[in-house]
């Protein structure tokens, strides 16, 4: 597995495993978490710095950008116009040129705006950034990305911390089959098992949040993420066994007493 | 003059350039980034960058967030 390099826009990743930053408890448990979770990828959002407050601390005082790689979001957009000022602004803070593009259609269900993803991608590719949008598992839509120069798409598992897991693995598959880049499948993951079945099917990487700084015991969790992530991986490259209807003998049946 | 100020209304002086108004503000050019009037201003401009009457600035870092961790969305 050593020479399993994950490579995107000329970038090595060192692990499939990336997270976010959000709902942990303070700032000492994001970082263990993220520690313990071996991942070198972390999510962050942009926001208003505090200007009542500046002595509040910040997050990159813990999570030291020389350490990993910093992948600026635009949680929260619901419009194209929004999401390119956020990440032309989180590319102007000079540490990431790359973005998580994310342009939410519904606040119910917080699925993307494919159309609205689609129109800001392009912006923002033109602008010279490493877009990764986060888009619905549709093979058509994440063609369209990959045409106009996304070097990697985020299909949707499930809706946004959600924990059901990927809800149709047929899609993603038809996606990996369908765009020659990297898929990172991102959102909707609940357990270790639901990491492993992303790498079972052969996607690049998983980016989750909740999952981990939901759960009851988070440094835990990111534990378990990274060994579901290495199992899935592993268990990807070896190339399971054909599913079967009727069983297969395991035992040689040659020298069995009584026969 | 008057300037919004991450949304807020904030007193300045009149002219105050961006680099100035971080100065009096007490934050550091690194890891922020500054948008005028919906436009990032790059970062080698703060200092020849003007605030005018009315303006609106934007000041933002990175903050914890993985996906959508919006509260209120317009």
């Amino acid at each position: 597995m050593k020479d399993d390099k994950l490579i995107i826009a000329g970038i090595e990743f060192h692990s499939r495993l990336w997270v976010g930053t959000g709902k942990y408890k303070d700032f000492p448990e994001t970082k263990k978490a993220i520690e313990v979770s071996g991942t070198d990828v972390v999510t962050v959002s942009v926001r208003r710095v505090n200007i009542i407050d500046k002595n509040k601390e910040n997050l990159l005082d813990y999570i030291d950008p020389k350490k990993y790689k910093i992948l600026p979001n635009t949680a929260g957009c619901f419009t194209p116009k929004d999401a390119i000022r956020t990440a032309m602004l989180a590319a102007e803070a000079g540490i990431s040129k790359l973005v998580k593009l994310e342009v939410i259609g519904d606040e119910k269900t917080l699925f993307p705006d494919n159309e609205a993803t689609l129109e800001a991608a392009k912006v923002l590719v033109k602008e010279g950034l490493i877009v990764f949008p986060y888009t619905s598992d549709d093979p058509v839509m994440a063609k369209k990305l990959v045409d106009i120069g996304c070097p990697a798409v985020m299909p949707l598992a499930a809706p946004i911390g959600s924990g059901l897991g990927i809800r149709n693995p047929f899609n993603i598959r038809i996606i990996m089959e369908t765009i020659k880049v990297p898929v990172v499948v991102d959102a909707g993951v609940g357990t270790a098992s639901d990491v492993a079945l992303a790498m079972e099917l052969g996607c690049d990487a998983v980016l989750l949040n909740t999952a981990i700084a939901g759960a009851k015991d988070p440094i835990g969790m990111a534990e378990a993420m990274k060994y579901g992530v290495l199992g899935g991986r592993l268990a990807y490259k070896s190339g399971r066994i054909p599913k079967k209807l009727y069983a297969t003998a395991s035992s040689p049946l040659e020298g069995m007493i009584g026969s | 003059m008057e300037i919004m100020l991450n949304g807020e209304k904030k007193e300045v002086t009149d002219n105050i350039t961006v680099s100035r108004l971080l100065e009096i503000l007490d934050i550091q050019h690194q890891r922020v980034a500054v948008e005028l009037n919906e436009a990032t201003v790059k970062k080698d401009r703060y200092a020849t960058t003007t605030i005018n009457d009315g303006d609106a600035l934007e000041v933002v870092s990175f903050m914890g967030g993985g996906l959508c961790t919006i509260q209120s969305p317009r």
